[in-house]
């Protein structure tokens, strides 16, 4: 299928999905956070879509992202490959930055267990019935979500600074 | 028709006297086994010295996949905090006299995640004592060897005399594009110490 052919047939039973404007050729689909689960059952059962693959799982912040409209959301973006059909889709779903969530596809592609945990991680999005969400990349004691627009630097890890001396962080306000 | 060259078979050209200490510090530092360890691209470059080209075997120094088995450790490449309480035991785990070569911008400074990063540790010399900075992003396998052959002086010299040298080597030369020599710190201007 091309992408308007899918496009049009997830629309038909998702009258609430809608292909976001980008300027890129590949569409994004906008998917309110609510719809997702159903959505993503139907995309890999249906044999004429069978997404089997979850390419990727991944985020990103929106303050600050020259957007029209400026948004107040973190983004969560599903990357989804066909393996017999060869196609492709991209989806976006969007959680308020206040408190982000999302219900989990962990147990429709478990390949999601992994980047699920990553995007809670780094942008504290919440995911609604993951099997254990708890943080892959920083240690456990870490403070706050890096890759958040908003994200404060940590002055010290157990008690080394971070900072030789003399330094100072040109990307953002430190804590402490 | 001249004599040809053989070996002499004098008794004195084949016995070498010696004490026993030069004779086992003449061995370690001809053994300088160093633990495989690489957690970013400056890896790819310890690889490459270990490669037929630099060949650092023949050298003496053999990889080792265990730290309890190594005499050196060469941390070649990004530390993160998470990391650095990893390379801590691992250095705590080898048997003493234990040795440690920092390698590239990012072990000896945090290199060009130092201003930016989150959660880059800002010179392994933060959790461990080191013996030998080499700059560079990545530095050269010269460079490598250069401070290696720094090394087993010192390991001689400890192995001899006993004595350790307190003051880090600064390999020289190096393209530290990034971020600060750490030499700066012990008041040498960054200079180089021969
Ligand atoms: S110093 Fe450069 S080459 Fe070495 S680990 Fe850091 S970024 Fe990579």
């Amino acid at each position: 299928m091309n992408d308007a052919a899918i496009t049009a047939r997830i629309q038909a039973v998702f009258p609430d999905v809608q292909p976001a404007t980008t300027p890129n050729a590949q569409p994004r689909l906008c998917v309110p956070a609510a719809t997702l689960p159903a959505l993503a059952r139907f995309l890999l059962d249906q044999p004429d879509l069978a997404f089997t693959s979850l390419m990727d799982l991944t985020g990103y912040d929106l303050a600050k992202y020259p957007s029209t409209p400026p948004s107040d959301a973190i983004r969560v973006v599903y990357l989804l490959h066909s393996l017999c059909h060869l196609h492709k889709l991209a989806l976006w779903v969007d959680a308020p930055r206040a408190s982000p969530v999302v219900p989990s596809v962990a147990g429709i592609w478990p390949a999601a267990i992994y980047f699920e945990r990553e995007v809670f991680d780094l942008l504290g999005v919440r995911f609604d019935g993951h099997p254990s969400l708890h943080r892959i990349l920083c240690p456990d004691d870490w403070i706050g979500h890096p890759l958040r627009k908003d994200y404060v630097y940590p002055a010290e890890y157990l008690g080394v600074a971070h900072l030789r001396e003399g330094q100072h962080f040109e990307s953002g306000p430190v804590r402490g | 028709m001249a004599e040809p060259i053989r070996p002499g078979n004098a008794l004195d050209e084949q016995i070498h006297l010696t004490a026993v200490d030069e004779f086992l510090a003449w061995g370690k530092e001809h053994s300088l086994f160093y633990l495989l360890f690489a957690t970013a691209c400056c890896g790819i470059e310890l690889m490459q010295a270990g490669g037929p080209r630099y060949d650092v075997d023949r050298l003496g120094m053999i990889p080792r996949a265990t730290p309890r088995q190594a005499d050196l450790m060469i941390v070649a490449g990004t530390i993160t905090h998470k990391m650095a309480s990893r390379v801590r035991t691992l250095w705590e785990q080898m048997s003493e006299p234990r040795w440690v070569v920092s390698m590239g911008s990012c072990a000896n400074s945090g290199g060009p995640f130092s201003k930016w990063s989150y959660s880059v540790l800002n010179g392994v010399d933060k959790y461990i004592p080191v013996d030998v900075y080499i700059p560079g992003c990545p530095p050269r396998p010269e460079a490598l060897i250069d401070g290696v052959m720094a090394l087993r002086e010192r390991v001689r010299r400890y192995r001899t005399s006993g004595e350790r040298d307190a003051t880090p080597y600064l390999v020289a030369g190096g393209d530290c594009a990034f971020g600060g020599h750490p030499g700066k710190d012990d008041g040498s201007g960054g200079e180089p110490k021969r």
